[in-house]
C-alpha cells in the first residue's frame, strides 16, 4: 500500500516560479548580491552542496536549471514529476485511469522538447502549465477517488509535505531577518522579498484580504505558520494530517495509537497555541528548522508504522529488481526469420 | 463511395489498391484477386475514410497509447525507456465458420493437456502403456516431481492459456505453441478493442463483431471456481513479480478490472500451511492466487532458494490444499518444444479424438528415424532447442550456411532429446499500413487465451501479432513486432 506521497510535492508555486520576476526588478545586482539573492532558495530544499558542486554561480539562469530540469537532483521539478508518475504506475490498480492519465500526460510533457522549448520562450507560461497539472491532479483526485484508505494516505502525504513546503518557502527570507525578535523595520527590497514569498505560497490574495497591502514579515509569517483558515499554512495542514492519520487507525482524534499520530498531535497543539511573537521569540528561522524535523519524524514514524517491511537491504532490493525483470513476460516468441514464397 | 460490396482488387479502395500479396495466404485478399467474403463490409465503410483522417486516427491511436501507458519497456530509473506496442488500426478478421473450428480445436487441446498433466502427475497411465516414453516426461525441464500425487483443486492444471495459431500456404490453421505457465498479452487485447472502438465506431457498430470485454469477468469466474472447496467468499489476489516486470501493465490492469488486490511475494505470509496477505489492518487470509511468477521463483524453499520475489512455505499451503494456484504448479512439461510433439498422441489418448488443429510438422531428433531424417534435411527444415534456456537459437536450414549446418549437426548428435525439427512454414500476410509504403503485407499469427473452469470459454479472437519488418517473421515484441485487433464475425460476413 506505497502512496504516491510524492505527489503532494508539486503542488506548491515551485519556488524559483516568481523569481525570475523578481531579477528583472535587480538587473544591476553582482554576483555576491546575486548569490544572496538565489542561495536562499536553494538552501530552502536542503541542497546547496549539490548545487555547489554542479554550477559554479549562483545565478537566476543557474538556480532555475537546477531546480527545474536538472536531473540530478532529486528535488527538481523533473526528478519530482518523474518520481510521481513512476508511484503512480506501481499503484496504478488503486488509482483511476484519468488520474494516471494525467500525471502520465504532465510527466511526457515534462520530458518532451516542447518543455524545453516553453521554457525558453516564456518561463512564466512554463510554471503555469505545471502548477495547472498539479492543480489538476489534485483536483481530479478530489473529485473521483473513493475515500478508502488509499484515500487517507494519499491526505497524509499531501499535507506532510504541505507544511514542509510552506515552512521552507517561510524560510527563504530568514536572512533578512534578525536571529531573534519581531522584525520592525523592512526596506522596500526586503517587502518585494516577502511579497515573493507570499506570492509563492498562493498566499498574495489572502494576506491582502486580512492585512492590506503593506506586506510585514511578521504578519507573513503568521499568516503562513498559525493561520487556521488558510489551506496553505502549516497549522492548517497538520491539522487536516492528524485527522486523516486517525481515519486510517480508526482513533478518536484525541488519543493516539502509533508514533505519528502521537507526534503529529503534539505539534498541532503546539500551532494551536503559540502567538506570532512566540515564534519570532526564538526566532523564525530556528522555529522552522524544529518544526521541519517533527515533520520529519512525523514522516518516519508514519512509514515505520505501515509500510516498514523488516527486509529492505540494498542487494535484496537489487536482487529483486533482477528477478522481476527475469521474469519472462511470455509475449511474442521468435518464429522463424525471412521465409521464401512458395513457388 | 462505392455502393457495391467490393469483391474485385479494383474495387478496393485507393490506398489498398497497389497492395500485393506476394504468393502468401493473405488473409484479405485470395488468390484469384478476390476481396474474401468476410473482409467486405469492413472495407465498404473503411473506403470512406480519407487518407488524412486515417493518419489522424493511427496519430491518437498512438498517443492515447503512450498516454495510457500501454506500453511495454526497460525500466531502470524514473526515466524508462517507453515504448507502445505499435498498433495496427486495419483489423484481421474471422469468420464465425472459422473461428468455430478453432474454438473446438483449442476447447478440445486444453481439456486434454489437463487430463494430461493431471495422468502424469498421478497415476501415469500413458507412461505406463508406453504411448509416450518416460523419459521424455521426466527428463523435461519443467516436470515437478515433488508433485506427484499432490491433489489439485477440481483436478485442474492449467487455467488459463495462451495458445500460438498460425496459417500456412494453403490457409489451414496450425498449432505453433501452447503457453500453459504465465501466458501475457491479453491485455493489450482488450485495450486494442478499446482503442479501435473509439477511433471507428461507425465500423464497428456495423461489424458484428464479438465483444472480448468479457474476460475479466470469465478469469474471475474461474478464479473463484478453483478455490478450495468449503470457502463461501474465497479471496483472490494477483501475484506479480513487481513494477520492474515488463507485463506489470497486465498485472495491474488485470487487477483492476477484476477488482481483486495485486500482490508481491513479500506481501504474502504463510502460517500454519495457510496464505495470508499483510494489511493496514492485520492478516487477512488468501484462498486464491492469479499467479505471473514461474514455478522457479515462487516459494524459495522448495525451488531457487534465492529468489526474493516468492513466498517461503507457499508449496506447503498448496499441498495441504488450503490455497489454489492459478496455473497450478508443474504446468511447463506441458508447453515444453519436445512435448508439443505428442499432443495429437495425448489427445487421441484421452479423448479418443483427432486432433481438430493440427500440430506443425514436427520431427523428434530423439527419435531414430527422424534423427535420420533430420540430419539429412538440414537445409530443409527449421531445428529448435526443446530447452528454451539454451540460447543456442534455431537453424534456418535453407538460409544457413554451410558451417551452420554442420554445427547443428554436430549439437543434434551429442544432445538429440533436446532438438526438434519442423519445415518452414510461409506464415499467412495481413495489410498492415506504413507511412512510407501505404498497405503492405505482413507475417501475422494468432493468440487466443482459452479459460478453462466451470466451463471452457475462448475469447473471441485474440491477440494478432504482426512482424513489422518486411519479409521478417518476428512478431517479439521487442524485435521489431506490432499487434492488431482480431474481429471473430457473429456472420461470416
Amino acid at each position: 500500500m506505497d502512496e504516491p506521497l510524492h505527489r503532494a510535492r508539486r503542488e506548491h508555486c515551485p519556488p524559483g516560479g516568481c523569481e525570475p520576476q523578481l531579477l528583472l526588478d535587480f538587473r544591476n545586482l553582482d554576483d555576491h548580491a546575486l548569490d544572496a539573492h538565489w542561495i536562499p532558495i536553494v538552501q530552502s530544499s536542503g541542497d546547496e552542496e549539490l548545487f555547489r558542486k554542479l554550477h559554479p554561480r549562483a545565478t537566476g539562469q543557474s538556480v532555475t536549471q537546477f531546480l527545474v530540469f536538472q536531473s540530478e537532483n532529486p528535488n527538481s521539478i523533473i526528478s519530482s514529476i518523474g518520481q510521481a508518475r513512476e508511484n503512480a504506475r506501481m499503484v496504478r490498480d488503486q488509482i483511476t485511469a484519468e488520474l494516471w492519465e494525467e500525471i502520465n500526460r504532465l510527466y511526457l510533457f515534462l520530458y518532451s522538447p516542447r518543455a524545453l522549448q516553453l521554457w525558453r520562450e516564456s518561463p512564466s507560461d512554463f510554471f503555469l502549465t505545471i502548477k495547472n497539472g498539479s492543480l489538476l491532479l489534485q483536483g481530479l483526485t478530489d473529485a473521483t477517488v473513493v475515500r478508502n484508505e488509499g484515500w487517507f494516505f494519499t491526505q497524509a502525504g499531501r499535507y506532510l509535505e504541505r507544511a514542509d513546503k510552506t515552512s521552507r518557502i517561510l524560510d527563504v527570507r530568514h536572512a533578512s531577518l534578525p536571529a531573534r525578535g519581531v522584525p520592525v523595520d523592512s526596506s522596500q527590497a526586503d517587502a518585494l522579498g516577502w511579497s515573493a514569498v507570499l506570492r509563492s505560497c498562493s498566499a498574495w490574495d489572502a494576506y491582502k484580504a486580512l492585512h492590506g497591502a503593506e506586506v510585514q514579515p511578521a504578519l507573513v509569517a503568521e499568516l503562513l505558520l498559525l493561520s487556521d483558515e488558510f489551506p496553505r499554512s502549516v497549522r492548517f495542514s497538520v491539522r487536516h494530517l492528524n485527522t486523516v492519520l486517525r481515519r486510517i487507525s480508526g482513533v478518536h482524534e484525541g488519543r493516539f495509537s502509533n508514533d505519528a499520530e502521537k507526534l503529529a498531535g503534539r505539534l498541532l497543539a503546539e500551532l494551536q497555541f503559540s502567538t506570532v511573537d512566540d515564534i519570532f521569540d526564538i526566532g523564525l528561522h530556528t522555529y522552522i528548522d524544529v518544526a521541519q524535523m517533527k515533520l520529519n519524524a512525523i514522516g518516519d514514524a508514519l512509514f515505520q508504522a505501515y509500510i516498514f517491511q523488516p527486509f529492505h537491504l540494498q542487494e535484496e532490493y537489487e536482487l529483486r529488481q533482477q528477478e522481476e525483470q527475469q521474469q519472462q513476460a511470455d509475449l511474442g516468441r521468435a518464429h522463424r526469420p525471412d521465409p521464401t514464397p512458395p513457388a | 463511395m462505392a455502393t457495391i460490396l467490393p469483391t474485385l482488387a479494383s474495387d478496393l479502395p485507393k490506398p489498398f489498391r497497389p497492395y500485393e500479396t506476394g504468393g502468401f495466404y493473405d488473409e484479405m485478399i485470395s488468390a484469384d484477386g478476390t476481396v474474401r467474403q468476410h473482409y467486405r463490409h469492413f472495407l465498404k465503410h473503411f473506403g470512406a475514410v480519407t487518407p488524412e483522417e486515417f493518419d489522424a486516427k493511427r496519430r491518437a491511436v498512438d498517443l492515447a497509447f503512450l498516454r495510457q501507458g500501454v506500453t511495454f519497456n526497460v525500466y531502470g530509473d524514473s526515466q524508462g525507456a517507453e515504448r507502445i506496442f505499435p498498433f495496427d488500426l486495419v483489423p484481421r478478421i474471422i469468420p464465425a465458420n472459422e473461428w468455430e473450428k478453432i474454438e473446438a480445436g483449442l476447447v478440445q487441446r486444453i481439456t486434454a493437456l489437463n487430463l494430461f498433466l493431471h495422468d502424469i502427475y498421478h497415476e501415469q497411465h500413458i507412461l505406463n502403456d508406453g504411448t509416450i516414453p518416460a523419459h521424455y516426461v521426466m527428463s523435461a525441464k519443467h516436470f515437478r516431481r515433488e508433485f506427484v500425487n499432490v491433489k489439485v483443486p477440481g483436478g485442474v492444471y492449467i487455467h488459463i492459456c495462451g495458445t500460438d495459431i498460425i496459417r500456412d500456404g494453403q490457409g489451414n490453421y496450425l498449432v505453433l505453441e501452447d503457453n500453459a505457465r504465465c501466458p501475457s498479452g491479453v491485455s493489450y487485447v482488450l485495450e486494442n478493442r478499446r482503442a479501435l472502438k473509439r477511433t471507428f465506431p461507425e465500423i464497428f457498430e456495423a461489424g458484428g463483431v464479438r465483444p472480448v470485454e468479457i474476460y475479466p469477468t470469465e478469469l474471475l469466474k474461474v478464479l473463484n471456481h478453483s478455490a478450495p472447496a468449503g470457502v463461501a467468499e474465497p479471496t483472490v489476489v494477483l501475484l506479480t513479480p513487481g513494477p520492474y516486470n515488463s507485463a506489470y501493465f497486465e498485472h495491474t490492469y488485470l487487477a483492476r478490472q477484476m477488482g481483486i488486490e495485486i500482490v508481491e511475494g513479500r506481501d504474502l505470509l504463510v502460517r500454519d500451511q495457510h496464505v495470508y496477505m499483510r494489511t493496514t489492518k492485520g492478516l487477512q487470509p488468501v484462498h486464491v492466487i492469479y499467479r505471473r511468477i514461474d514455478d522457479d521463483f515462487i516459494d524459495p524453499t522448495v525451488f531457487r532458494k534465492y529468489s526474493a520475489l516468492g513466498v517461503p512455505g507457499l508449496v506447503n499451503a498448496y499441498r495441504a490444499g488450503n490455497v489454489s494456484l492459478a496455473n497450478s504448479i508443474g504446468t511447463g512439461v506441458a508447453d515444453d518444444k519436445v512435448m508439443y510433439y505428442f499432443v495429437p498422441r495425448i489427445i487421441k489418448y484421452y479423448l479418443d479424438q483427432e486432433p481438430l488443429l493440427p500440430n506443425v510438422e514436427t520431427y523428434l531428433a530423439s527419435e531414430d528415424a527422424d534423427k535420420k531424417y533430420m540430419l539429412e534435411n538440414l537445409d530443409k527444415l527449421v531445428v529448435k532447442a526443446a530447452n528454451e534456456a539454451g540460447g543456442y537459437g534455431m537453424l534456418m536450414g535453407p538460409h544457413a550456411s554451410q558451417a551452420e549446418r554442420e554445427d547443428f549437426r554436430q549439437r543434434i548428435e551429442a544432445d538429440p532429446r533436446n532438438y526438434i525439427g519442423q519445415p518452414m512454414i510461409s506464415l499467412s500476410r495481413h495489410p498492415t499500413h506504413f507511412e512510407d509504403e501505404g498497405f503492405a503485407g505482413r507475417h501475422i499469427d494468432l493468440r487466443p487465451f482459452i479459460l478453462y473452469g466451470d466451463k471452457t470459454v475462448v475469447i473471441p479472437g485474440g491477440l494478432t501479432r504482426v512482424a513489422l519488418r518486411k519479409g521478417s517473421l518476428v512478431v517479439n515484441s521487442s524485435q521489431g513486432g506490432g499487434s492488431k485487433e482480431t474481429w471473430v464475425l457473429y456472420g461470416n460476413h
